[in-house]
């Protein structure tokens, strides 16, 4: 039986003094923070009221990949399994929601069902599915070998999307995306009070929050902890009673979970699913995202992803600054060229120099500002 | 007959290839414990460079310098990212050469561009009866040529005192140090051999087709070499590398018959199907070493 405590309080003017573990613990355990959240919260509800819908679209893009990169980040940063494979259960989600709402009656597979909930759920529990089918292999492999076996089912994952054509329609000619359909409402089509784009974006950011409180909640919880431990020493973890493949399994599977959910929201936004996307670049990307955001950190998940996804409309500006890059595909110094650079560079630069990500930069200028004036 | 045998031939050529390629991966893996994913950049860069040599100096010189520039590509990289990381966890040094791969690779396809370029090699596509067997000329020269390179490291593993030191760093670094030998100089040696190798392997993997933009996918073979043959095994780099060879080679030329429903180019993705299978069975490859586990 448990006995009914009373909540402990903070005291006043001591943000930093905890009474209790669980006050420790908790989700937002500062008012600063509870305030900040709050503030970016509104802030992030009103956007659709003040962006045009083709900057809406983008930050929509930025959320849905935020959602796939929290996913990476349970089963990378918080389980420490690495895993390269995200791409192959981001396809998994596109495909099966694709399938689920598509018309019957169309080129490729569809039954449709175009219920939002419905889709999502199955995209994910499909997803899910596969992760379950994987993680075996993670229980048996550590580190690097994971990496590469990841590696070799994208290559798979990507063969088979290819070939499928029935589903996928196949390389250059693809498949419509998802269709939303949330209580009658067509969400992807302009309506009488929102356009499209806006009731796209709210519906992304509520599973966004959704999605990060899940993920939050997650790793502070008990399985939190034990993928920490399995992380940081795993035989370790397993002598002190951590069963290894209980929570590699159940890593594997609240990852790709949330990147087939991530996945059909992704391909919902854009439209269009084209087979060859699905490759390992796209996972690198993701790796980026927990890279450049922050590994094992949920917000620096989505600042990752907002990085990683605004970082295309900044350098498509680029030919305006430096005339000697173009954005003609063709070109000898092109945009897209100095995107993919970019990738390659940011994910060194942040390993070398800040290892913990935008989080850490972030924790930097924070730290500097709780003790100014004073450099200490 | 000849149809089976034929088809085993060009997969050993291929296999010679990945060979080469897995055996730079092992080399970097024993030096340093980590996976250079970066391998198919100097793939493609010592490729590229030998086809912009090959009209000044001819096939042989432009081969030796592109392979001299792939092996100084790959001694500067280590230098300059990988060198700075050294007592990081392994994975974070593998997703930097990750990194280094996309980067780099962009560059080297500036200098592709969007046609195909060829490498001028003296073998084109011929064939000559080797015991009755057609056989690409192309093939019997990776062949022959992987084989010396194997010649060459294995004698300079065995005898000379650089590849002592290199063997000794790989045993224990700590150790290796205490003695004497100066275990940056050995990763230093160990990123330029894996990318001398990968530049050899490059050139063989022009010949015939020429270099394109998606040349480099071919590198990432060699990793279902390594798993095969065990990470750390330098004979098993080599027997995995002809493996995944011939099987690709036998499901090209079979599995349009024997099984269809498996979509065409599946033979392009065979060895990652071969290697998910061997890690069912064997999680440390044929030849690897078991990891002892402590806490």
């Amino acid at each position: 039986m448990t006995v009914a405590r009373p909540r402990p309080r903070q005291l006043a003017g001591r943000p930093e003094l905890y009474t209790s573990y669980a006050q420790h613990l908790r989700l937002l355990n500062t008012t600063p923070k509870r305030r900040a959240v709050l503030a970016l919260a509104v802030v992030a509800f009103a956007l659709p009221f003040v962006y045009d819908d083709q900057t809406l679209r983008l930050l929509t893009l930025g959320f849905a990949a935020a959602i796939g990169a929290i996913g990476l980040n349970i089963v990378t940063g918080y389980a420490g399994q690495v895993t390269l494979g995200h791409a192959f259960f981001l396809a998994i989600g596109a495909y099966t929601a694709a399938a689920l709402s598509g018309d019957p009656d169309g080129r490729t597979i569809g039954f449709g069902v175009s219920n939002v909930a419905v889709w999502l759920l199955a995209a994910g529990l499909v997803a899910a599915f596969f992760g379950v089918l994987v993680a075996p292999l993670a229980t048996r492999l550590r580190g690097l070998y994971l990496a590469i076996v990841t590696l070799g089912l994208v290559f798979l994952g990507e063969h088979v999307f290819k070939e499928w054509e029935e589903l996928t329609g196949g390389p250059g000619v693809g498949r419509e995306g998802p269709v939303p359909v949330l209580f009658g409402n067509q969400l992807n089509a302009p309506g009488d009070m929102f356009t499209g784009e806006q009731k796209l974006y709210l519906l992304t950011l509520v599973l966004l929050v959704v999605f990060a409180v899940l993920a939050r909640n997650l790793a502070r919880s008990k399985v939190g902890r034990a993928f920490a431990a399995i992380r940081d020493r795993d035989v370790a973890a397993s002598v002190i009673g951590v069963s290894l493949t209980h929570y590699k399994v159940l890593a594997f599977a609240a990852s790709s979970f949330y990147a087939g959910c991530a996945g059909a929201m992704l391909y919902t936004i854009t439209g269009f699913i084209e087979p060859g996307s699905f490759n390992l670049l796209l996972s690198v990307q993701y790796i980026a995202m927990v890279l450049i955001g922050g590994v094992g950190t949920v917000s620096g998940s989505i600042m990752g992803a907002m990085f990683i996804t605004l970082l295309p409309r900044v350098t498509r500006e680029l030919p305006g600054f430096a005339p000697f890059v173009s954005s003609d595909a063709s070109a000898p110094l092109n945009v897209f060229q100095i995107e993919t650079v970019l990738y390659g560079l940011l994910i060194i630069g942040f390993l070398l120099f800040e290892p913990r990500g935008l989080y850490g930069v972030w924790i930097r200028l924070r730290n500097y500002w709780k003790s100014w004036p004073f450099s200490y | 007959m000849i149809e089976l045998l034929r088809s085993v031939a060009s997969g050993l050529g291929a296999g010679s290839a990945y060979a080469l390629l897995a055996l730079g991966f092992v080399i970097i893996y024993k030096a340093t414990r980590v996976i250079s994913f970066a391998q198919p950049a100097f793939m493609l860069a010592g490729a590229v460079l030998v086809s912009y040599l090959v009209g000044l100096v001819g096939f042989a010189g432009a081969v030796l310098l592109g392979v001299a520039g792939a092996a100084l590509l790959g001694l500067g990289v280590e230098r300059a990212v990988v060198r700075p990381m050294v007592g990081r966890p392994v994975f974070v040094v593998a997703i930097i050469t990750l990194g280094i791969d996309i980067a780099l690779r962009v560059v080297v396809n500036g200098f592709i561009g969007r046609d195909v370029r060829q490498i001028g090699d003296p073998w084109g596509l011929q064939r000559v009866e080797v015991l009755g067997v057609p056989v690409q000329q192309r093939h019997i020269a990776t062949i022959l040529t992987t084989a010396a390179v194997i010649a060459v490291l294995f004698l300079f593993f065995k005898y000379s005192r650089l590849g002592l030191a290199m063997r000794a760093a790989s045993f224990d670094q700590e150790t290796a140090l205490a003695q004497g030998i100066s275990v940056g100089a050995v990763f230093a040696l160990s990123w330029a051999i894996a990318g001398g190798l990968a530049g050899v392997a490059g050139v063989f993997v022009a010949t015939g087709a020429g270099i394109d933009q998606q040349m480099w996918i071919v590198a990432l073979k060699a990793l279902p070499a390594i798993i095969l043959g065990g990470l750390d095994s330098l004979g098993g780099a080599v027997v995995g590398g002809l493996t995944i060879g011939v099987v690709e080679s036998l499901v090209s030329a079979y599995q349009s018959d024997f099984a269809p429903w498996l979509g065409q180019n599946f033979s392009v993705v065979s060895p990652y199907v071969v290697m998910l299978l061997i890690l069912l069975v064997r999680p440390y490859g044929l030849f690897g070493t078991r990891e002892v586990e402590r806490v």
